[in-house]
């Protein structure tokens, strides 16, 4: 039994590994509610970690795949949308199967390139391997709001542009992604909570938990399947979740702010919670 | 299955390919193509039926119905739905056997929860120990796909909500002024229109049902990717038909299934969008009429 200072040291940053903090999970009649709060608390971690980085990278790569969707040219628009296509219309859970099994295929000892071999182990593991089906993910997703956003962008302010005599880069950076953004960002904002969501199938798909190195519904899972009371780790998982979708609503509402800082009070656009649900 | 299959390891390559697809475990995974279906089927109109009651529940005059229906809608919201998938599951199968235990059992001496040990007593059990394997399947499966019906029809009530909010106020006003009940304008004039409002909502919805199937493999029940990873694993000797880790090429074959299937149904639902756009008083009912002149 752990008093509950002893489970905030030992399992606060468990997730990152053994060597920061118990060697062996809290089990059976052992543990106690503040092990389950801490650790499920240390889980969090991963969620995060998954879902700023996938979000951060997918936003410059959603930007480019919206910008081939809404090209006229075909060799743009026809991959853009069978990205789209491909990552949209199948379910989250089988791409990361899909994309663990194939990186599992990559030779062990590394790939030899003349004089150097690139190691391929660092791929299949959940940091890495999951991290790239979550950042091709929301990118198809967040592609299809821009491109949304895009095709809804008011007619008179391109020709605005137009009448100042400002052209590509240039009219883009000013004008065309500026106004992309602010009409995207409460459907952008939907986008990033559900991301966040979608975080917790990592370790229930094919990536294993390393050393027991999970995310909170890992963790939950364990306890519950431990305990056979699924009634306080679930909630648990479900406290911090909601805790932080309205930290995400709250700081996704500052950019929003100031996305909209030309505008009077009334023409802002808000957000709504619309959500995508699952993947 | 094909007459020539008895001495796998001898056979020319495309006779070994149809010999292998053939075999008694791919027959389990052609079946569990259909398990999927079975769901989509059952979930989907028991989801529309929770989320017509809960829309009902909102829109309600007695105040605790309204509370209650506000309280159902919430619940998925900011809650990851895999959470609910891992915990209705369980929390109905505990909560089903402790009420058989406390009817069926009246006597039992020790409590049911000791330690972290569940126990009812045998006859109380769900289903019973003795019963027959595919008792167990259906009970496992009705628990799942009460756990979609659930979670989807929180979705559905908001959706369908919505879409009676949208219908225009004028027209129920206009069967207030005949005359009619709450009751009938709802029946005759609400219930019609609102159906063109609610389809993209609700076609939105049946494609993150279709993408939330695989899911029922965290709920233990052998569906394609529980399939796709046994058969695709590697097989030596011990096997009649050996072969590599396949596991990626069975993934791909899921991935394209459940691609078409979100295909498929887009197009249906472009369809059927058009047939309920006629005659409509909105934007994608002008657009047919000035395509028809």
């Amino acid at each position: 039994m752990n008093t509950c200072a002893q489970s905030f040291e030992t399992l606060i940053l468990r997730s990152l590994g053994r060597e920061f903090g118990a060697r062996l999970l809290p089990s059976g009649l052992d543990i106690t509610l503040c092990d389950q709060v801490f650790l499920i608390a240390s889980g969090l971690i991963w969620n995060i970690y998954f879902a700023i980085l996938a979000l951060a990278l997918g936003f410059f790569l959603a930007t480019a795949v919206a910008l081939g969707k809404a090209s006229p040219r075909a060799w743009l628009n026809r991959p853009a949308r069978a990205f789209i296509f491909l990552f949209r219309g199948s379910p989250l859970f089988v791409q990361f199967f899909f994309v663990y099994e194939a990186l599992v295929l990559l030779p062990r000892a590394g790939i030899s390139l003349g004089d150097i071999t690139l190691p391929t182990q660092w791929m299949t593991r959940a940091w890495a391997g999951a991290l790239f089906v979550l950042f091709l993910n929301t990118s198809a997703y967040t592609a299809e709001i821009f491109f949304g956003a895009l095709t809804s962008i008011p007619k008179g302010d391109t020709e605005a542009a137009d009448a100042y005599g400002l052209t590509g880069w240039r009219k883009f950076r000013r004008i065309t992604w500026p106004t992309m953004l602010r009409l995207a960002w409460p459907s952008y904002t939907n986008e990033a909570i559900f991301l966040l969501h979608a975080t917790t199938l990592v370790f229930f798909s094919a990536f294993p938990a390393w050393q027991q190195m999970g995310d909170a519904l890992y963790y939950a899972q364990y306890f519950a399947a431990q305990t056979f009371n699924p009634f306080i780790a679930y909630p648990l998982v479900g406290l911090y979740y909601v805790a932080m979708t309205l930290a995400v609503i709250g700081l996704f509402g500052i950019v929003n702010r100031r996305l909209n800082r030309h505008l009077p009070r009334a023409a802002r656009a808000r957000f709504r919670f619309r959500p995508q649900y699952i993947r | 299955m094909f007459s020539f299959c008895s001495d796998p390891s001898s056979l020319p390559d495309w006779q070994w390919m149809a010999c292998y697809l053939t075999t008694g475990s791919h027959m389990a995974l052609y079946r569990s193509v259909l398990v999927v279906l079975l769901l989509l089927a059952l979930a989907a109109p028991l989801a529309l039926g929770m989320g017509f009651l809960g829309a009902m529940a909102v829109r309600a005059q007695a105040r605790i119905v309204r509370v209650i229906g506000l309280g159902y809608v919430s619940m998925v919201r900011g809650v990851p739905d895999i959470i609910f998938f891992l915990f209705v599951p369980l929390a109905i199968d505990q909560g089903v056997e402790y009420a058989r235990h406390r009817v069926l059992c009246p006597n039992w001496p020790d409590p049911v929860r000791q330690g972290n040990d569940f126990i009812v007593c045998p006859a109380a059990k769900m289903p019973l120990a003795t019963d027959p394997a595919w008792m167990h399947d259906v009970w496992g499966f009705s628990l799942a796909l009460f756990a979609f019906a659930l979670v989807f029809g929180a979705f559905a009530a908001n959706t369908l909500n919505g879409a009676m909010a949208a219908v225009p106020r004028a027209q129920l006003e206009t069967g207030e002024a005949y005359g009619m009940t709450r009751a009938q304008t709802f029946r005759r004039i609400l219930l019609p229109q609102m159906w063109v409002y609610a389809l993209p909502g609700l076609s939105n919805l049946w494609m993150i049902l279709t993408k939330a199937t695989p899911l029922l493999f965290l709920l233990g029940i052998q569906d394609v990717v529980f399939w796709a990873r046994e058969l695709g694993g590697q097989k030596t000797g011990h096997y009649a038909y050996t072969h590599p880790d396949w596991r990626v090429w069975y993934f791909l074959g899921v991935l394209v299934f459940y691609l078409l299937l979100t295909w498929i149904s887009q197009k249906v639902f472009d369809r059927l969008m058009i047939r309920l756009n006629h005659g409509q008083a909105t934007s994608g009912g002008e657009a047919l009429r000035k395509a028809a002149a």
